[in-house]
């Protein structure tokens, strides 16, 4: 199981400075959990906010739909002959509690609300280390496939 | 519900997702959604499952694929309404 985990990681459309996924915990048609830590290292750090080093809410963001949206993107499509799939997020929608500083490290839990069209709509929550809640919302994106002619 | 009826419920349901520079006055049923009322593929979903709860039916891949017009739309949804009866 942990292996299929890691061939969906390894699938996904981003590398350094803009992958934010570590790890996935659980993964199935219905939903996803992963984990991922700010390093403390990264560039945005630098400004935002000067002096007061703090992740900003949009990474937060496309660090649920990385691990809430995509990763169930491409577990829904695993089995297929897919040669290569293109993901765009459409809405999102997010409130966000508690501020995420570097070298924290993050747990984002997705369920799906539907697949349907090619659109994917997800219920995403992100809690810290603590288990408090960081941020939560919804999040939809489209899928694209491209078949093996 | 009669024809008129059907349309103006399908209005309710589209004008919520036009983009700001298309009116609610500029749907008649011979309006395109894509090339008339500029409305993007993610949203046609969302009409498409606004439709399903509005009519209770459920509507396929190509029932979208063939939903070009409010006109197709109609007798799409009509379709599937005669089908449940």
């Amino acid at each position: 199981m942990l292996l299929k985990y890691q061939n969906i990681i390894e699938k996904l459309p981003y590398s350094e400075p803009f992958l934010f996924v570590d790890q996935l915990n659980h993964l199935d048609e219905n939903g996803a959990e992963g984990s991922y830590t700010f390093k403390e290292e990264l560039d945005f750090y630098r400004g935002h906010f000067d002096g007061n080093p703090v992740t900003p809410g949009v990474i937060l963001t496309e660090c649920c739909a990385q691990i809430g949206l995509v990763c169930i993107g491409l577990y829904l499509f695993s089995e297929s002959n897919i040669l290569h799939s293109d993901f765009g997020l459409f809405s999102s929608e997010m409130e966000f509690y508690l501020p995420v500083y570097p070298g924290e490290t993050v747990t984002v839990s997705s369920k799906k609300i539907y697949f349907r069209f090619h659109k994917l709509k997800c219920e995403v929550k992100m809690y810290n280390a603590q288990g408090k809640m960081v941020c939560k919302g919804t999040l939809s994106g489209m899928i694209k496939l491209n078949r093996n002619a | 519900m009669d024809k008129t009826e059907k349309l103006e419920k399908l209005k309710d349901i589209i004008r919520v997702y036009l983009p700001e520079d298309v009116s609610p006055e500029e749907i008649t049923t011979e309006s395109t959604f894509v090339g008339q009322l500029n409305i993007n593929s993610a949203h046609m979903v969302d009409i498409v499952l606004d439709v399903e709860d509005a009519y209770d039916i459920v509507l396929e891949n190509e029932d979208l694929e063939n939903m070009r017009s409010v006109d197709d739309a109609l007798r799409i949804i009509e379709n599937k309404m005669g089908d449940k009866e």
